[in-house]
């Protein structure tokens, strides 16, 4: 099947199998920060964004997103930048597998509630799964860098 | 993963019905549930091309899409508002939010699962089921149909005078719950929903009157004391049935004195 698409901001067109989802698409454009954890829809290290709503790339058809926009770590790294320090500073991350979906999901939180208070995170962040850490040093990276944006 | 060989974008739900009587088909929503089988089809029928992913609202009902996603019907403010947060409550622990943007009403519904919160709140609503061929059918009704080659097209929510309390206990925030209860009081009626057991949710109403009086602590203690007795509850690696019984009557008796406005 034929799909256009607009990936990092890159219109693409490709022939694909109609049953392969996003995220074999995505790895096979060089997206790499996109990982796969589970293949049950329920860790969301594979999180992208679906033009601007993140989503779980490994349950999305790749041919759904004819038309569409996908976005990955790769596009948002100024964005990212602004936070990821702070969380590496609470040495948040030990194996930093989860990362890449932590920090999608992070960046859709911020655009969508640029003041969360801690339950808010975790609400929202609880659909990403970290066997590493107790999730304590992200929540504390993330309310360190929004308190550091409240009194520049 | 399922594989299938061919993918329709449906342009007209007639399309997508003849495609959907082949047993070889089938529907797809929003794909979490049915990717986690290793069927195959020979093909998938998309029904994401035809104007079924909106909530409408009028003075009598809400009327919502088959393809509306979890998350869009957990923050839709109107509908949240009128149920008192209880829909909201009720989603808010499937998964993660990149889950619920991508799980569609449609293929809950379908489902009709046993572990389903939103089966649970929904059968407190006065709910119905818009089939494409097969009429409008109550929710509890459906639930309780056996699975066909029919397609959901919509919800549809009666409004009325309603006030509704929501809970579920989990392990864990994004595990499946060990026991869900909603109940509500429509135009003066009390449903009570109760799922998870871990079996598809069932509705009751105040059939010997306990309630009639109103809610008070004492009323809802027996009300769901009562219920306890009669929820059939099972076992499996979430909860013992005993466990569970225990749990109806918990969650029963705090969403009563809840929705009664006394704690
Ligand atoms: C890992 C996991 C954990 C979950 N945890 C919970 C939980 O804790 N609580 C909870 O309530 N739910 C839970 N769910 C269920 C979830 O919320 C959705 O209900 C489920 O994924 C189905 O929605 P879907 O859009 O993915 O449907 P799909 O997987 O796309 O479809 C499911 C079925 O419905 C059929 N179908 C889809 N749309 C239609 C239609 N319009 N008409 C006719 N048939 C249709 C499909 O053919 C298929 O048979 C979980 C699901 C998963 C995968
Ligand atoms: S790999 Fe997609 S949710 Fe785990
Ligand atoms: S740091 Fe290892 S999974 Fe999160």
């Amino acid at each position: 099947m034929d799909i256009t698409l607009t990936l990092n901001g890159k219109k693409i067109t490709d022939q694909i199998d109609p049953d392969l989802t996003l995220f074999d698409y995505l790895r096979s454009k060089n997206c790499y920060s996109v990982k796969c954890g589970c293949e049950t829809s329920n860790c969301g290290l594979c999180t992208v964004f679906f033009d601007e709503t993140p989503v779980l790339s490994c349950s999305v058809l790749a041919v759904r997103a004819n038309g569409h926009k996908i976005t990955t770590l790769e596009g948002l790294q100024d964005e990212a930048s602004e936070f990821i320090g702070f969380i590496a500073d609470q040495g948040a991350d030990q194996c930093g597998f989860c990362n890449p979906g932590f920090v999608m999901n992070t960046i859709a939180l911020l655009r969508e509630n640029p003041d969360p208070t801690d339950d808010e995170i975790r609400q929202f962040l609880a659909g990403n799964l970290c066997r590493c850490s107790g999730y304590e040093g992200q929540l504390r990276g993330i309310r360190t860098f929004l308190d550091s944006k409240k009194s520049r | 993963m399922i594989t299938f060989q061919k993918y329709v974008k449906a342009e007209n739900l007639e399309e997508a019905y003849t495609l959907n009587q082949s047993k070889n088909n089938k529907i797809v929503g929003g794909m979490l549930w049915m990717r986690l089988s290793t069927a195959n089809y020979n093909t998938v029928i998309d029904l994401s091309g035809l104007g079924l992913d909106k909530i409408e609202e009028n003075e009598t009902c809400f009327k919502i899409g088959a393809m509306v996603t979890l998350r869009a019907l957990e923050t839709n403010k109107s509908l949240n508002d009128y149920t008192n947060n209880a829909v909201s409550t009720a989603l808010k622990d499937i998964i993660g939010v990149q889950f619920r943007n991508l799980a569609t009403v449609g293929g809950t519904i379908w489902g009709r699962y046993g572990f389903s919160d939103v089966l649970t709140v929904l059968l407190t609503l006065d709910t119905y089921v818009e089939l494409y061929k097969g009429g409008t059918v109550s929710l509890a009704e459906f639930a309780s149909m056996k699975y066909d080659r029919d397609i959901i097209t919509n919800i549809i929510i009666n409004k009325k005078a309603c006030k509704c309390v929501y809970d579920s206990v989990r392990i864990q925030r994004t595990d499946f719950p060990v026991l869900t209860c909603a109940v509500s009081r429509l135009d003066g009626e009390y449903r009570i929903a109760v799922g998870a057991r871990p079996a598809k949710a069932r509705l009751y109403g105040d059939d010997e009157a306990v309630l009639a009086s109103g809610i008070t602590n004492e009323s809802a203690a027996l009300f769901a004391e009562k219920l306890a007795k009669q929820v059939p509850t099972y076992s499996n690696n979430r909860g013992s049935a005993a466990y569970r019984s225990q749990l109806v009557k918990v969650l029963t008796e705090r969403n009563l004195i809840k929705l009664g406005g006394l704690m």
